[in-house]
């Protein structure tokens, strides 16, 4: 009670997002240092960005115009390359990733499967897209064939992942109750586990494919197909126009992808 | 239940024959074009390149190793530009995601047919362009250097923060929101009593999200002229230098282990 008539009278003080007083200080003063330090080692070149404000005009305006047209056998070539990329490697990608995320979840794998499998996706997700891209550009030569095989590896880490999860968290009972039923492992495996993990696994390969099919743009700027290589040459040669349209295109497909992935995991759910 | 009768004995099937038709064929016409895919990548292959990969792997993996740890004295300024790269990115985008997330939560945005639209726009154009695109159209525009990358990371990254923080707005306690209106606050009271400590959290935990992201996105930046310690990787790649090559990628790999265990840590502290 006296706590409460200590606060009569006194206004009302939003409370603090972080409640103990030392950490809260501890983390403003560090913040601040920090920023300042930071900023102190940036060096911006004042003189070059107002310079290039002027391009930057030229560019943003490029997008009410874009050009489709005078380089639209390349664009149309760097586009079929990069969709290609992308179904092959999602289609691959997600055929391995099925038995790695079997083998990563714990209730379906033994422990030496468990920890070899984890170490895959560790792997494949502690590596950069564009860094595998470099290495395997330099194994395999320029081309698709590195892009995709890029991809695919990419695919294992992100899906293996969260699938694995997935299967770690189902109803144990409806597996069980297959199991009481005589059923041998396959069988357990494809009426016990994949139905309760299907629409899951439906929602993160569509996901999935849309990630590869942006991270396909890229690829090119390493000389691993798709139509980053047509977009690096268009910003090299300053034909923003033919940029614009690029970008506009990878836009529209990502914006369809997206509508089409919330309407097909609509459906599944 | 789909039943097949076999000489009198009902067996049960998963589908029905119609059901397994269709199966069928959206099976095949996956094949097909996943055979199409095929043959276009394989159209454009070098084969001999690729029979001739494991002996070039071999030999691009006894020229890398051992790493030429010396080179590391050489590396702190790099990856403390990576730092700052990811970091002050992370917080101009959030600095911007903010008022977007506001415009296009449902419940907040001020106007629902013209300002939501114009909000889930800039939300989708700055996710679907990859980090390195941006940097390279800002190298062109303001040139190269840490900040380029600043700004790329940051423009790359509204997207992101935005789209989850507006996620966050709608799923809000409306309840609350009402009680502070009950009081008599004005629009910005009850933006800032009603509905800022309720996404609190969620706004801490997409901010270190993001920027474990942009750390590892940032360590790449440099290979188009962005700074950080791409830089480094590519001209180092340049001159083949690949003992350099293989340091690199170890402090790239320590650096992103590194930050996705602080953002564990600190997602894990604050839900």
């Amino acid at each position: 009670m006296s706590e409460v008539s200590a606060l009569i009278g006194k206004p009302w003080k939003k409370p603090p997002f972080i409640q103990r007083p030392w950490l809260r200080w501890l983390l403003i003063v560090g913040f601040v240092a920090y920023l300042i330090a930071a900023f102190s080692t940036i060096e911006v070149n004042w003189s070059r960005v107002y310079a290039g404000l002027e391009r930057g005009e030229k560019f943003i305006l490029a997008f009410t115009q874009p050009d489709f047209t005078s380089r639209s056998s390349d664009i149309w070539e760097g586009m079929i390359e990069s969709i290609v990329m992308t179904v092959a490697s999602s289609v691959v990608g997600i055929a391995i990733s099925i038995p790695i995320a079997l083998g990563a979840a714990r209730n379906v794998a033994p422990l030496p499967v468990y920890l070899i499998c984890r170490s895959i996706i560790a792997i494949s997700r502690a590596l950069q897209e564009i860094i595998v891209a470099i290495l395997l550009v330099a194994i395999f030569g320029f081309g698709p064939l590195a892009g995709f095989l890029t991809l695919s590896f990419a695919t294992i880490g992100f899906l293996a992942k969260l699938l694995a999860e997935d299967i770690e968290s189902m109803d144990k009972v409806q597996a069980e109750a297959i199991k009481a039923s005589g059923a041998k492992w396959t069988q357990w495996i494809n009426y016990g586990v994949q139905p309760q993990v299907m629409p899951r696994l439906i929602g993160l390969s569509i996901y999935r494919i849309d990630i590869n099919f942006r991270e396909s743009a890229i690829l090119g700027l390493v000389g691993a197909g798709g139509i980053g290589a047509t977009l690096n040459t268009a910003f090299d040669r300053y034909e923003y126009d033919t940029a614009a349209a690029i970008l506009l295109i990878i836009i529209v497909i990502v914006m369809a992808l997206e509508y089409l992935s919330g309407v097909i995991r609509a459906r599944v759910q | 239940m789909p039943v097949q009768d076999l000489k009198g004995q009902k067996i049960w099937q998963r589908r029905t024959g119609r059901e397994s038709l269709g199966h069928w064929v959206i099976w095949l016409i996956g094949v097909a074009i996943f055979a199409y895919c095929w043959q276009q990548i394989s159209a454009s292959t070098t084969w001999f390149f690729v029979w001739d990969a494991p002996r070039i792997a071999n030999d691009i993996w006894t020229r890398a190793t051992p790493p030429r740890w010396e080179y590391i004295a050489q590396l702190g300024k790099p990856i403390w530009d990576t730092l700052n790269i990811a970091t002050l990115g992370t917080i101009f985008s959030l600095i911007l995601a903010v008022p977007v997330a506001f415009m296009a939560a449902r419940n907040t945005t001020p106007s629902r047919f013209i300002i939501r639209p114009i909000a889930l726009l800039i939300i989708v154009s700055t996710r679907s362009i990859n980090s390195l695109i941006w940097a390279l159209l800002l190298i062109a525009i303001i040139g190269p250097g840490v900040f380029a990358g600043v700004i790329a990371i940051a423009i790359r990254s509204i997207g992101f923060c935005a789209k989850l923080l507006y996620e966050a707005i709608e799923e809000i306690d409306e309840t609350q929101v009402e009680a502070i209106t009950a009081t008599g606050a004005s629009r910005w009271q009850v933006m800032a009593y009603g509905i800022v400590p309720q996404i609190m959290p969620a706004f801490a935990g997409i901010a270190v999200f993001r920027w474990d992201i942009n750390i590892r996105e940032s360590t790449v930046l440099g290979l188009v002229g962005a700074g950080g310690i791409g830089l480094q990787l590519s001209s180092s790649l340049n001159v083949l230098a690949w003992p350099q090559v293989t340091l690199i990628l170890l402090v790239i790999l320590a650096a992103v282990v590194i930050s996705e265990w602080v953002s564990a840590k600190v997602r894990g502290a604050i839900i």
